[in-house]
């Protein structure tokens, strides 16, 4: 069947034209929201339009009304059906107190397992620096002072600490460098989840091995008081926010391989999703905190900085954290 | 950039369907160096400003200037997709816009998470591995859309249609023959007339030799529909002789 199609043009064209002015104003302005009167009239006229555009898919018609018709109908759809949800304010304080411990409560197994690889990893890393000493250079990262024999790298730091300041006027620009590289490496860590957890699992592992081999050769030269000293300030902050990217990336990985779920691959990402941000939001917080202390403290070493200090510092630093994630948002309402 | 575009279709509570068109590779790689270009622009500008502050101490000032960098080329992509409902500079100028996978509204977590996952789909360079999935796949989604949800779409421009240049109203010599006109009507499917259509339409997108040989083949097939006395079409090309064919098909009454 044919339609008129001046006739119908004519009749419907002001109704189309009403909808694409309505739907201009209200995505140039994304926060306004409609009275009644106008929310009725913009539901109204959607109706209209897509019944104009089902009667142009049945019968003959020309192609650019159709797809002016199309594009209408696409906006307007994507306005009524796509505000379900309540917007709500973003509450920092409250997103701090409870929203960030609780969900990483909710995915603990998945932080454990994260625990679990880096530690796999750091006995692989350390095992093997025990066994063969001359593969250093492959299992370390390939930063220079850690290629120095530990004994000649901390009598070099602690001389370098009683010739003044050397890390004066470079301080604030090394802690953004330490949280920008940091913050990489864990979205990279978390985005690789995507491959079904298996990026998340291999650099987990790979990052447990530099680890592992670094300690490992501290701790055999007899230089473990300087290493936890070094790594405690920061590590304390830093390598669970690395975790916590571990952990972020195996619910995605885990959300992608849906094993045991009944729910389709898009609704078992549509329902981590929030959870994946309010993670790695943490992380962002903690990588800020953690390039802080690594800029002002971590490289001061001793005589200016004694170790126990140091050390009794990372410690209540990582139990103040195991305490916010543990306790954090519970006994209020709606907690887990 | 073609006009071969995947599509993607979309149904409505109330039975509509209407398609989207998935937004290419090319497309979406020119719109992502466009907005690379404005976060280095905008980066530049705000260390020009930060500049005085290097004058108090070299330190703060490589520290702001290092943090703006980062800050903008993270956030850049998220704020503006958030604030203009899927779109950025580069993706407004080319066109595209990230929409809900359901056609909704994009949530911020959708935005995040398909920004946040970059860092895979740009490895290991130039966003090779996004790429290869968004060319590979059916919906045209890199790693980044998957886990969010999301879709990227052309919105090529549209305007409403002016229907006097295709069915002008001048005189028509087929409407003095009623009975041949509705056999005319009954007898040219949907499918023929909107064809004879689009090539009016077109017309002017024809090479000449084309263009006569398409119409010549028209007007004979709906000649052999209905065949209107020599008087209604003496003079009449087979161009004009296809117009007047639409006209009253589509047109039921002497407009």
């Amino acid at each position: 069947m044919i339609i008129d199609m001046r006739r119908f043009v004519e009749a419907e064209r002001p109704f189309w034209t009403e909808l694409e002015q309505m739907l201009d104003v209200i995505e140039k302005d994304p926060a306004a929201t409609l009275n009644v009167e106008r929310a009725r009239r913009l539901h109204y006229l959607y109706q209209r339009v897509s019944a104009d555009l089902a009667r142009t898919a049945t019968f003959s018609f020309e192609r650019e009304i159709r797809a002016y018709l199309e594009a209408l109908v696409s906006r307007a759809y994507g306005e009524i059906h796509g505000t379900r949800e309540r917007p709500h304010r973003f509450e920092p304080l409250g997103w701090l107190r409870q929203t960030f411990p609780r969900t990483f409560r909710r995915h603990i197994r998945a932080f454990a397992l994260s625990c679990a690889l880096l530690a796999g990893g750091g006995v692989l890393g350390g095992g093997l620096l025990a066994l063969r000493p001359e593969a250093k250079a492959q299992l370390m990262p390939p930063f220079p002072h850690l290629m120095l024999d530990p004994a000649e790298r901390v009598s070099r730091e602690e001389e370098a600490a009683t010739s003044g300041d050397r890390l004066a006027g470079q301080k604030a620009h090394g802690a953004v460098a330490y949280f920008t590289h940091n913050t990489r490496v864990s979205l990279l860590v978390f985005a690789s989840g995507v491959a079904w957890g298996m990026g998340t699992i291999l650099l987990l592992f790979y990052n447990g091995v530099l680890l592992g081999a670094v300690a490992a050769d501290y701790t055999l030269a007899g230089q473990s008081t300087f290493l936890w000293a070094w790594l405690l300030p920061h590590g304390s902050v830093e390598i669970p926010a690395i975790l916590i990217a571990g952990q972020a990336g195996l619910v995605l990985g885990g959300a992608v391989l849906g094993w045991g779920r009944r729910l389709g691959l898009r609704a078992r990402l549509r329902r981590v999703v929030p959870d994946l941000v309010t993670l790695v939001g943490g992380i962002a917080l903690l990588l800020a905190w953690a390039g802080f202390i690594e800029a002002f403290l971590s490289q001061y070493h001793a005589p200016v900085l004694p170790y126990g200090l140091k050390i009794g510092l990372g410690a209540v630093q990582l139990l103040m954290l195991s305490l916010y994630l543990w306790r954090g948002g519970r006994g209020e309402v709606g907690s887990r | 950039m073609s006009d071969s575009v995947r599509r993607v279709e979309i149904r409505t509570p109330e039975g509509i369907v209407f398609p989207m068109r998935i937004a290419g590779p090319v497309r979406r790689f020119l719109a992502l160096l466009l907005d690379q270009a404005v976060v280095l622009a905008a980066s530049q500008v705000a260390s020009g400003l930060l500049r005085g502050l290097g004058l108090l101490s070299w330190d703060l000032y490589a520290a702001a200037s290092a943090l703006t960098y980062f800050v903008l080329a993270t956030g850049y992509p998220m704020a503006l997709e958030w604030k203009w409902r899927g779109q950025t500079l580069g993706k407004r100028l080319l066109r595209i816009r990230v929409i809900d996978e359901q056609g909704l509204r994009l949530r911020f977590s959708q935005v995040a998470v398909r920004n946040m996952l970059r860092f895979a789909d740009s490895l290991p360079a130039f966003y090779l591995l996004g790429g290869a999935f968004a060319f590979f796949s059916p919906r045209g989604q890199r790693l980044g859309d998957i886990a969010g949800n999301t879709l990227v779409v052309w919105h090529p421009r549209t305007r409403a249609p002016d229907l006097d240049q295709v069915l002008p109203g001048t005189f028509n010599s087929f409407r003095e023959y009623p009975h041949l006109v509705a056999r005319l009507r009954d007898g040219v499917s949907p499918a023929e007339a909107g064809l004879a259509l689009e090539a009016i339409l077109r017309r002017d997108r024809l090479s000449p030799d084309a263009r006569v040989d398409l119409f010549r083949e028209l007007a004979d097939h709906f000649r052999g529909i209905a065949t209107f006395p020599a008087e209604g079409t003496d003079g009449l090309s087979d161009e004009r002789y296809v117009r007047n064919v639409v006209d009253v098909v589509f047109r039921e009454t002497p407009g």
